[in-house]
């Protein structure tokens, strides 16, 4: 096979222009920069300057399987880890759709980074919509953003396997103190964090599906490590197993059933962040793709390469998935507007209509099926454009990394357990699940 | 009907106890109801008493019971006779 150089040189044969195109490109780049600075706003700046960071030990990540330490250096650094936190608690009060271009934007220097953050901002926002009317979560919240805590979640159990609606471990709970020992086959990151949210059944004798969510800072928790996290991709993410054992007191535990929490806050959320991760990811990838063909042709010109339409039909894909993702941010904006203008019942009321919930939750699954299998698909193809010079590591045009990490997209949360799913919400309803413009 | 809605939430809705052994305004999500059997229950229903329940009537009040269940069918039915 071909050394870096070598491949893109049988792209371009004059060196000569080469530099001169690199030059251009880089120049173009300062620019873009110079422009984008001056307009937007600070916490995107400084997502930015988190990216960079991400971006020079991305490959260091991928290859020892690290968690990507320099990031989130970074990352505390510019106080991103508190910024979803509303403004009236202290924190930075991104809306969701700014903490969806916060992963976006991580996710073009290195998806492992970016997917901790989604992750740990997934944990955010249950604590913040169905905690914070208690003083302990407050007061967690509040520690959360002097310390810039990371927060990681427990809800994968042996036994249980993928399915996060059910539960074997259970709280035991005694005069207001509890203790709780859940063998977990993957707690993403659980080594770096600074407090874990765990699922378990509400006492001894619930049903496997009567589930709570248990926020358990660093202090009150032990991890013991069972298997480790040597994976395809993702591979910074550091999803060991671990045997987990906390204690502390009831109000740790929220007072929502965590169908509830899962229904409203952790499902919907979670696809959206991890399609803006997964979108970004693509976006890296069809950028590598994009200055590929232009130094291609720019080597010969007057004649396109013959990747040529395979690059236009990957921008036009990217492009529907950003939107596709759009649509989804503002479907949920409007209905968490409604939420809390009280203009529709609580879904937690008894009369609040079913059909609502489940529309939502059938527009977020196939949200997340979509972004999933297109992310792929995108980066397949910008491996087509850049040929041997994606294929190998190391280069400028790599896009193997991307790859890998994109195949965790279908897996988490299997799309084969949601496609049945969706189908399932699908049944019960009567009116078109077509959407419109 | 009682009967009927027991043999249904037995075959239909995957409960951690056996629906025999549910009082009539036992709690069903309690009992282990999921959001996804409830659609199950729903169109079983619909099948059995041969009515079309409502998106008004789709709430967690009408799965919250044996009793509740009944009292929706009956009220269908009798919409359903007077028409």
């Amino acid at each position: 096979m071909n050394s870096p150089t070598e491949g893109v040189a049988l792209a371009k044969p004059d060196d000569a222009v080469a530099a001169n195109v690199n030059a251009a490109v880089t120049a173009a780049q300062i620019v873009e920069e110079v422009r984008q600075a001056s307009t937007e706003p600070a916490w995107l700046s400084a997502a930015r300057r988190v990216t960079q960071v991400a971006a020079e030990h991305a490959a260091a990540v991928d290859r020892e399987a690290r968690f990507p330490v320099e990031a989130f250096e970074a990352m505390r650094r510019e106080r991103l880890l508190s910024a979803m936190i509303p403004a009236h608690f202290g924190g930075a009060g991104l809306t969701l759709a700014e903490t969806a271009r916060v992963c976006e934007t991580l996710a073009h220097g290195c998806s492992s980074t970016a997917m901790i953050y989604a992750m740990h901002q997934i944990q955010i926002a249950c604590i913040v919509e169905h905690g914070s009317a208690i003083a302990w979560q407050r007061e967690f919240l509040k520690r959360i953003i002097d310390e810039q805590w990371l927060l990681a979640s427990a809800t994968s159990e042996d036994m249980i396997g993928g399915n996060m609606r059910t539960s074997a471990c259970a709280v035991d709970l005694v005069d207001g103190a509890f203790h709780i020992e859940k063998l977990a086959p993957t707690i993403s990151y659980g080594a770096h964090a600074d407090g874990i949210l765990v699922t378990a059944r509400r006492h001894r004798e619930a049903s496997a599906s009567d589930q709570v969510l248990i926020v358990a800072p660093c202090d009150s928790l032990t991890l013991e490590l069972r298997a480790g996290w040597d994976a395809l991709g993702m591979r910074g993410t550091c999803s060991e197993s671990f045997r987990l054992v906390a204690q502390g007191r009831a109000e740790q535990i929220l007072p929502v059933p965590f169908a509830q929490i899962s229904d409203q806050t952790m499902l919907p959320v979670s696809h959206m962040l991890w399609a803006a991760v997964w979108i970004g990811i693509a976006s890296d990838a069809v950028n590598r793709a994009h200055q590929f063909f232009r130094i291609q042709a720019r080597g010969k010109p007057g004649v396109l390469p013959p990747s040529a339409a395979r690059l236009a039909e990957t921008v036009a894909l990217l492009r529907m998935m950003q939107a596709r993702l759009k649509a989804a941010l503002d479907t949920a904006a409007v209905a968490s507007e409604e939420r809390s203008s009280g203009a529709s019942l609580d879904a937690a009321c008894i009369d609040a209509p079913l059909g609502a919930s489940m529309t939502l939750a059938s527009d977020m699954n196939t949200l997340k099926l979509s972004i999933s299998t297109s992310a792929i698909q995108v980066v397949q193809d910008t491996l087509m454009i850049c040929g041997m010079a994606g294929y190998k590591n190391n280069t400028d045009f790599s896009v193997g990394r991307h790859l890998r990490d994109l195949f965790s997209a279908p897996l988490m949360i299997s799309n084969d357990r949601i496609e049945l799913n969706t189908a399932n919400l699908l049944l019960a309803q009567r009116t078109p699940a077509t959407g419109r413009i | 009907m009682k009967s009927a809605l027991r043999r249904i939430l037995t075959e239909s809705a995957r409960l951690d106890v056996p629906a025999d052994t549910l009082a009539d305004n036992a709690d069903l999500y309690a009992a282990g109801l999921s959001s996804l059997a409830t659609v199950h229950l729903m169109l079983a229903i619909e099948d059995e008493f041969n009515i079309e329940i409502p998106d008004r009537m789709l709430t967690r009040r009408l799965f919250s019971s044996i009793d509740t269940l009944a009292a929706a069918v009956t009220e269908l039915q009798q919409a359903q006779a007077a028409a």
